[in-house]
């Protein structure tokens, strides 16, 4: 039910409703952005129910990859660990 | 996808397991609260690749599964009548009442119609002037926004004939509960994400402070949730006990000030009966005085009937995280998604569906034997 997919805005109509556009994939729907007015047009947005929730920070993603990928070459480098509990 | 494909890799998810099992050192009790991330957890299969002293429980964060017998019984007193076109969310309708469920009402001859979005309710009004067109809103502060806005949206048109059922309820008080349960043995929490969004985690710090439990908000995808329960064991073993979040793409501390505004215009607080949990103070919104004429409850003048759940299902047991689905007897054999006996068997995000869906080969052979 708190199911919410991101999807990219394509496009917005700027009528009552403030409905848009949003891409997920390959499909195409629209959503109301009334709930996150600060949305525009090549923002991501998570949408519920035919609602886009929040607008996702695509900075604050980056950050989230990269610090998990530096993880898995961090392990790379050290290799596995001789005294661990696996 | 973007934002889902990348949170999926397989390489990151294998050193992240290595780096949880590294950390761990004993045996930790954590629960997810929401069904979505239940979801991935069991059709990932955490359980099987995390180290054995890692734990997951399944909470109670699956809406369809809580939401009371009594507002499915009113559910299809409403929908049973010929003037009434009722819309609801596809999960809900085969959700057990005390005697059938809305796909017999439908059956019957009932108008029951499935939508995607709320705001398809305010359409069908818009289209049918001559029927009471009621809308079954249910769900947790995710989907209380888009609710009150489609009743806003009605009250600006002046749509007469839309009126919602709604059975909305909050995630802090139900945790708080089952933290305060003497048979409770969940020691942290892995908070919902998308619940968040729409709230913010500030109301989370006073859970963890009080109960020294540590909290982690994530996401849905399993880089999200590897990632929460790294966090989390990282806490449990330093005896810490914060709220963190790992959301923080989707997540803000506040959370989003416009939609929690229109749920504070349109609804109030109130309390709340919960599927196999029982009554939970406050832990619920109900649509308030300004905007009775949406609240269908009051339309039709809805009461509650004494309706008892059926007792060989151990759903309030699953939803308390103290068992789990395989541990019923009842699993894969008198129910399942087709006849289900509770509502985690039924939803989507249920516990018990998940484990049929991914999990239903590990049942005991007895359980097995009734199967598809």
């Amino acid at each position: 039910m708190c199911l919410a997919i991101p999807g990219k805005v394509l496009s917005i109509d700027e009528g009552p409703g403030r409905l848009a556009r949003v891409q997920f994939g390959g499909i195409t729907r629209t959503a109301s952005l009334d709930l996150v007015p600060e949305a525009g047009i090549g923002d991501y947005v998570l949408v519920h129910v035919g609602f886009a929730i929040s607008k996702i920070d695509e900075e604050e993603a980056r950050k989230t990859m990269e610090a998990l990928e530096q993880l898995a070459d961090l392990q790379d480098e050290l290799g596995p660990d001789p005294v661990g509990h696996a | 996808m973007k934002y889902i494909d990348e949170f999926r890799d397989p390489k990151i998810a294998h050193r992240l397991v290595e780096e949880i099992t590294r950390r761990v050192t004993r045996d930790w009790t954590m629960m997810e609260i929401c069904g979505g991330q239940t979801h991935t957890l069991v059709r990932y299969g955490f359980e099987e690749m995390l180290p054995r002293q890692v734990h997951l429980v399944h909470g109670p964060g699956c809406p369809v599964c809580v939401t009371p017998l009594e507002v499915v019984d009113k559910a299809i007193e409403v929908a049973a009548r010929p003037d009434v076109i009722f819309v609801s969310y596809g999960d809900m309708l085969r959700v057990p009442g005390s005697k059938k469920d809305l796909f017999h009402v439908k059956a019957e001859g009932g108008d029951v119609r499935i939508v995607y979005s709320p705001m398809e309710a305010l359409k069908i009004a818009r289209r049918n002037p001559d029927k009471k067109v009621v809308f079954f809103g249910i769900g947790f502060e995710t989907t209380a926004p888009p609710h009150a806005m489609a009743i806003l949206q009605a009250k600006r048109e002046g749509l007469e004939n839309l009126s919602m059922l709604a059975s909305h309820v909050l995630v802090p008080p139900a945790i708080r509960t089952l933290l305060d349960s003497p048979q409770n043995r969940v020691q942290a929490f892995i908070a919902p994400g998308h619940v968040c969004a729409i709230v913010g985690f500030d109301q989370y710090e006073s859970l963890a402070r009080d109960y020294q439990v540590p909290i982690v908000v994530a996401g849905f995808e399993p880089l999200d949730l590897l990632e929460a329960i790294n966090m989390l064991v990282t806490q449990l073993e330093a005896g810490k006990h914060e709220v963190q979040n790992q959301y923080v793409r989707s997540v803000t501390r506040y959370g989003n000030i416009g939609a929690q505004r229109a749920v504070q215009e349109v609804f109030e607080l109130c309390d709340r009966k919960w599927r196999g949990i029982g009554s939970i103070p406050r832990s619920g919104v109900r649509i308030n005085s300004k905007f009775a004429a949406y609240d269908a409850e009051r339309v039709f003048g809805l009461e509650d009937g004494g309706a008892e759940e059926p007792k060989e299902c151990i759903a309030a047991q699953v939803l308390m995280g103290l068992k789990k689905p395989l541990d019923c007897p009842e699993f894969g054999t008198r129910c399942k998604p087709e006849s289900p006996l509770g509502a985690p068997m039924v939803s989507p995000e249920g516990a018990c569906s998940a484990y049929y869906q991914y999990k239903r080969h590990l049942a005991p052979a007895v359980t097995r034997m009734g199967m598809d």
